[in-house]
């Protein structure tokens, strides 16, 4: 229980311990607790600018998708149209062939007609001197009648 | 018991709280002019204040060595990245005394969080070697001084709690009190400490009540002043020579047979359990006191 030397040693000792503390305990260990709260917070804020950006990309994607479904949706419209125009110009060139096809055709029955007609009116003029021959039943000078048989077979 | 038989129990006790005094023995000694230690508590008395506990100085020193060399070693190493097990375990402790500091003291000094550190880790460990079982030490210490020094064992002075020498005690709240009065005079100026001692509590427009005030303020804050320090310390002093004194009279009850030493055990376990709240709370009582006390100097418009 005596005061003595002793005071004056725990003083002088307390003093260097806390300046010991002061200059090689305290300062890295405060320094590490700050450069990892640092950390942290820039690790936080790092994430939710990732989250941030994700939203953004989602958005993003959206948007992208949207404009895809209009394009896909405006290609099958002009498809569907370039389709009908595709038929009807089918169409149109079907019935313009159809035409000239019966034009030729009928040109043809025209022409068959015709030529029918010619063959059937010559058998006629042999048919009607035949008969004429069997009328009259001698020989009609063929060359002598001619031209009444010609002018008769016009007549037919 | 220290294996002793020929000691009654009022020599136990004393021998446990006779702290080893290293000094200069008085007039009237046959050593009278010479150093050395004192043989019992009379000698040590007359060897006034030239003299120095060897235990106290030795265990608070060994102690604050652990301390510094252990936050030492994980401030060398410390990382901001992961920290390992020690070091998760002192930033704790820095992070604790940290926010203890911020929450109390609102200057600018970079060496109160230190202090608090290094009074609350010291403060502890000091008080944690009243957990230890009181004769332990000193009776390897009388082993030592009888193997190695030829002395006899009952000379041999062991107080292994330096926080029950007052001398411990006050020596700190010395340090910490003349830090209080340096940082008052540097930050108020004499003059605005001068007044802080002098114009409150009492305070009168009249000029001549003010003087009449001002001895009797002196008196009051000067008091205040000095009771700083002296509770600071008595508070840590009290408790912990309280708390070993307890353990002493329960190691008495190992002297009493089987049933008072069986007994004594279990008194032994619950006030071992008991005191790791007391010196854990002594040590951060000692550590808030003195941020409050630098934060008291730093207040330099106090209203009244």
């Amino acid at each position: 229980m005596n005061i003595n030397l002793t005071l004056i040693g725990q003083s002088i000792t307390f003093a260097v311990f806390v300046w010991f503390c002061y200059a090689y305990v305290w300062p890295p260990l405060v320094n590490a607790l700050a450069e990892r709260k640092k950390q942290i917070a820039e690790g936080l804020a790092a994430a939710e600018r990732g989250q941030h950006e994700q939203e953004l990309a989602e958005k993003r994607a959206a948007e992208h998708i949207k404009e895809a479904k209009g394009q896909a949706s405006e290609i099958i419209t002009q498809a569907q149209k370039r389709a009908s125009e595709i038929v009807d110009e089918a169409k149109d060139d079907a019935r313009s062939e159809a035409e000239r096809i019966k034009i030729g055709a009928d040109a043809e029955i025209e022409q068959e007609t015709n030529r029918a007609r010619e063959e059937l009116r010559q058998q006629v003029a042999v048919l009607a001197i035949a008969g004429a021959e069997k009328i009259l039943n001698q020989e009609v000078n063929a060359e002598a009648h001619a031209s009444t048989l010609s002018a008769l077979a016009e007549q037919l | 018991m220290s294996g002793d038989t020929q000691q009654t129990a009022a020599e136990y006790i004393k021998h446990h709280l006779q702290n080893m005094t290293y000094g200069k023995f008085p007039e009237g000694h046959d050593l009278v002019g010479q150093w050395g230690l004192a043989h019992d508590a009379a000698e040590a008395k007359s060897m006034g204040f030239m003299a120095i506990h060897v235990d106290t100085m030795f265990w608070s020193i060994t102690l604050g060595v652990l301390f510094l060399f252990l936050f030492k070693k994980v401030a060398k190493n410390a990382t901001s990245g992961v920290p390992g097990g020690m070091q998760n375990f002192v930033e704790m402790i820095v992070e604790f005394v940290d926010s203890s500091v911020k929450g109390t003291f609102n200057g600018r000094n970079p060496y109160v969080a230190p202090m608090a550190l290094t009074i609350f880790v010291w403060v502890f460990l000091i008080n944690a070697m009243d957990l230890i079982p009181v004769d332990w030490i000193p009776s390897v210490a009388g082993w030592i001084g009888h193997t190695f020094f030829g002395m006899d064992p009952h000379y041999v002075f062991q107080k292994v709690v330096p926080s029950t020498d007052p001398n411990a005690t006050f020596g700190m709240a010395l340090s910490v009190f003349m830090l209080t009065l340096y940082y008052s005079f540097k930050q108020k100026g004499f003059i605005g400490f001068a007044g802080e001692l002098t114009l409150h509590p009492f305070s009168s427009n009249n000029i001549v009540l003010k003087l009449v005030f001002i001895p009797i303020n002196f008196v009051l804050e000067f008091v205040a002043l000095l009771a700083k320090p002296l509770s600071l310390s008595l508070r840590l002093y009290g408790n912990m020579f309280a708390g070993e004194m307890i353990f002493i009279l329960i190691a008495l009850m190992y002297g009493g047979g089987w049933i008072a030493g069986i007994f004594g055990g279990f008194l032994q376990l619950g006030w071992a359990i008991f005191h790791i709240l007391i010196i854990t709370l002594q040590a951060y009582i000692f550590m808030t006191l003195t941020i409050v006390y630098m934060d008291l100097a730093y207040q330099t418009s106090e209203e009244h």
